[in-house]
């Protein structure tokens, strides 16, 4: 089947292309861009107005399954996905069971090809159980498909194990992604430590808890030569150590969530909200403005979201007692197109290079291009769409979103993964995808 | 005076006014007090529920004595008998109280935050008991009240806070109100025992020498070490904390002729308090504070209820 979009304007920086042309699908790949492209027999999609760029990659995000699905499952995470414009997603092995062996990567994988809305790639635990004792199977994973190593959630404590993880880890290639996250120093913290944990009473969960485990990943990558990447980088303070550690040429990449730069530990406010209860916490508005920054200047590789969702149930819980994350697949685009494209911070090459190309190569997956023989995995955004964040429009089983309320400017409209939609006009089709 | 509130949780929320008009209140209820027959009709007809999450001796005492003297029906709830040991949630249990049709809750929870959330999900009038280590709103009226009734005023007034600051929900809000009222505070502790930003409680001074900071203090506070609530170990020994931060007889030299000495109770005696300074006929005032708990809680229940002025 054949497919035409035309009068899109078209941006990828991996081909210098930023204009209105068409282009032409066949059997899941781009066989031309260009103008006046003639289509014989097939469907043709006017998409004026909008901007078409290479498949959106969220490359850290909770499918809660197996094991937690009352919270959410590898259907409703990849339906919320392709919602927010992503063609595909990369989960994390904090499941029950954990994401350790080949056989568990396999049950994801399959189910994803079975139900899903875009291709999931799988992160496996770098430790048995994420318990930071044990070295994986990380060879069994990676034969059944496992892009990349990670004890997401908890953070490898000991730095004995964690050089083990990236000696071993070297053979297959692929980064191992860090949770920093010292647990000495956090101990049982729940928002940052600070003025506000201060005034609310509650246990701080310092910036340095973060930092020196950033610190000591640099470091062990430097004397393993494994590829790092640091999660969901939160504090002024991390983004300088990556940006010397990049300076001294380690090969080391990062990641921030657009809660860490959008809201900050004054959004919990004396009513103790704890959609804003996440990990690492909100931190200071200096720590978002240089997360935002670093965003800007290129310190920042990749925009995910941490996408965790929780049952209605376990967020209404007392402040302490209800468990860390939000939601974020669904606002990802049109908070980043909002907040930074429109308003010029950051250009539409920056967006494509920080939420589609730099996150396929950290989990060195195919190269996806808007040029011939690339497969054609597209996300369509309409820049000027003003809407507001609800529950409503959530295609996620959760609706723990911390920006309930807000008005965006922008957002993805269609998603094709492989040449077939898996949303047009902002509806999730129906039709199976072929993966 | 206008008394525009319904709950007693944040005491950052009460001006110099607000304040001033429970002292006041409490005063006048000091005189039913003396009485023989010490209860007035004016909260009859009123269902108030003592949600008790956490254990407490005093406070929740205090605050049942305070209700049955202004002829309130109460509902003791908490302990064991709790819901949420069966698994209840906060939410559904704070529901089906309020399906009884009542018109405040007294709650004390070991996690910060639990008041707003209690008012927020019931729509009655809530009073916070104490709350994790967030904040203890009566508490700091009590410790106001003997403050001012012994040295007259509590503007312009050098109060010393001493001990665990960082674990202390006292202090989350006798520290704003002293500064609502015009004192000035100076927390007195190790670092491991000061919350991460002291400024943000409102401290004008912040030490870890006792010896120096003595001489300035018209009132010296000091906190109970509350060795249930003591992450990892934050002095060495309760002999080295007692010999730094204690108040004995041997510091009394250090202090003016006229310092008193205040104490949320229960004391551990021969740690923060020796029996000399405990027992202080002049300086101590911690017995006149477990009585102020009483009156201040009726001038709260009454004021937040917007009870007659019958029969006062």
């Amino acid at each position: 089947m054949a497919l035409l979009l035309k009068n899109a304007h078209v941006i990828d920086p991996q081909v210098g292309l930023n204009e209105v042309c068409e282009i032409l699908i066949r059997d899941g790949k781009i066989v031309e861009v260009g103008h006046d492209l003639n289509l014989e027999k097939g469907v043709e999609r006017d998409l004026g107005g909008k901007v078409v760029v290479p498949g959106l990659v969220d490359i850290h995000v909770h499918l809660r399954d197996p094991g937690q699905e009352y919270k959410e499952d590898i259907e409703t995470g990849t339906r919320a996905a392709a919602h927010g414009g992503f063609t595909d997603v990369c989960c994390m092995p904090n499941t029950n069971p954990i994401i350790d062996t080949g056989a568990v990567v396999e049950y994801v994988r399959s189910k994803a090809a079975r139900v899903g809305k875009c291709r999931v790639h799988v992160s496996g635990a770098c430790t048995k159980g994420e318990k930071g004792e044990a070295l994986s199977e990380m060879g069994d994973m990676v034969a059944h498909g496992a892009v990349m190593f990670t004890d997401d959630g908890r953070g490898v404590q000991d730095a004995g194990m964690m050089r083990r993880v990236m000696d071993y880890a070297v053979q297959f290639g692929k980064a191992v992604s860090s949770h920093c996250q010292d647990e000495g120093l956090v101990g049982s913290g729940q928002i940052n430590e600070g003025a506000v944990s201060t005034r609310l009473g509650l246990l701080g969960w310092p910036s340095a808890g973060e930092e020196i485990q950033i610190s000591r990943d640099i470091e062990i990558s430097a004397l393993t030569g494994c590829r790092l990447h640091i999660q969901h980088l939160s504090t002024a303070h991390g983004l300088d150590l990556v940006r010397r550690g990049k300076s001294d040429g380690v090969e080391v990449t990062c990641e921030v969530t657009p809660h860490h730069m959008f809201l900050t530990e004054e959004s919990i406010a004396e009513d103790y909200d704890t959609r804003f209860k996440v990990n690492p916490p909100l931190r200071s508005a200096e720590d978002a403005e240089a997360v935002i920054a670093g965003v800007v200047d290129g310190t920042v590789d990749c925009i995910v979201t941490d996408h965790a969702p929780h049952a209605d149930h376990e967020k209404a819980r007392e402040f302490e007692l209800a468990p860390f994350g939000m939601t974020g697949i669904e606002t990802s685009v049109g908070l980043v197109v909002s907040n930074l494209v429109n308003t010029g911070k950051i250009s539409w090459e920056r967006m494509v290079e920080l939420m589609s190309v730099n996150p396929r190569r950290i989990i060195g997956i195919e190269r996806v291009a808007i040029e011939p023989g690339c497969r054609a995995d597209l996300t369509v955004i309409d820049p000027d769409l003003k809407w507001t964040v609800t529950e409503d429009d959530f295609e996620s089983y959760a609706k723990n979103s911390g920006f309930l309320g807000w008005e965006l400017t922008g957002r993805a409209t269609d998603v094709y993964v492989g040449g077939y939609a898996t949303m047009q006009d902002g509806v999730i089709t129906d039709e199976p995808i072929h993966l | 005076m206008a008394f525009n509130h319904k709950h007693l949780i944040d005491m950052r929320e009460y001006s110099a006014e607000d304040i001033t008009l429970l002292l006041d209140t409490a005063e006048r209820f000091k005189a039913i007090n003396e009485r023989r027959i010490k209860k007035v009709p004016v909260l009859k007809g009123y269902t108030i529920v003592n949600m008790f999450n956490e254990p407490s001796t005093r406070t929740r005492s205090s605050f049942e004595i305070a209700e049955k003297r202004l002829s309130c029906d109460t509902l003791n709830f908490g302990g064991s008998s709790t819901s949420t040991v069966k698994g209840e949630s906060l939410d559904d249990t704070v529901e089906t109280l309020c399906s009884y049709k009542i018109d405040m809750i007294v709650v004390r929870d070991k996690h910060a935050g639990v008041p707003q959330k209690v008012a927020r999900k019931s729509g009655v009038s809530v009073i916070d008991a104490g709350d994790g280590k967030h904040q203890h709103p009566t508490q700091a009226l009590l410790d106001l009240y003997s403050i001012r009734d012994h040295k007259g005023t509590i503007e312009g007034l050098n109060v010393g806070i001493v001990g665990d600051i960082n674990h202390s929900r006292v202090c989350g809000s006798l520290v704003p109100s002293l500064k609502t009222m015009g004192a000035k505070v100076t927390l007195i502790a190790p670092g491991t025992l000061l919350p991460p930003a002291p400024e943000a409680l409102g401290a004008d001074f912040v030490t870890s020498n006792l010896d120096e900071a003595l001489p300035e203090l018209d009132v010296v506070y000091m906190l109970r070490i509350q060795q249930e609530r003591l992450e990892g170990a934050p002095f060495p020994s309760l002999r080295e904390y007692s010999t730094l931060f204690g108040l004995n007889e041997r510091r009394e030299k250090l202090m003016r002729p006229d310092a008193i000495i205040c104490h949320p109770g229960p004391i551990n005696r021969g740690v923060e308090l020796d029996a000399y300074m405990a027992d202080h006929a002049q300086r101590s005032v911690i017995l006149d504070q477990v009585y102020a708990g009483v009156l201040v809680r009726m001038a709260a229940l009454y004021l937040l209820l917007g009870g007659s002025e019958e029969g006062m």
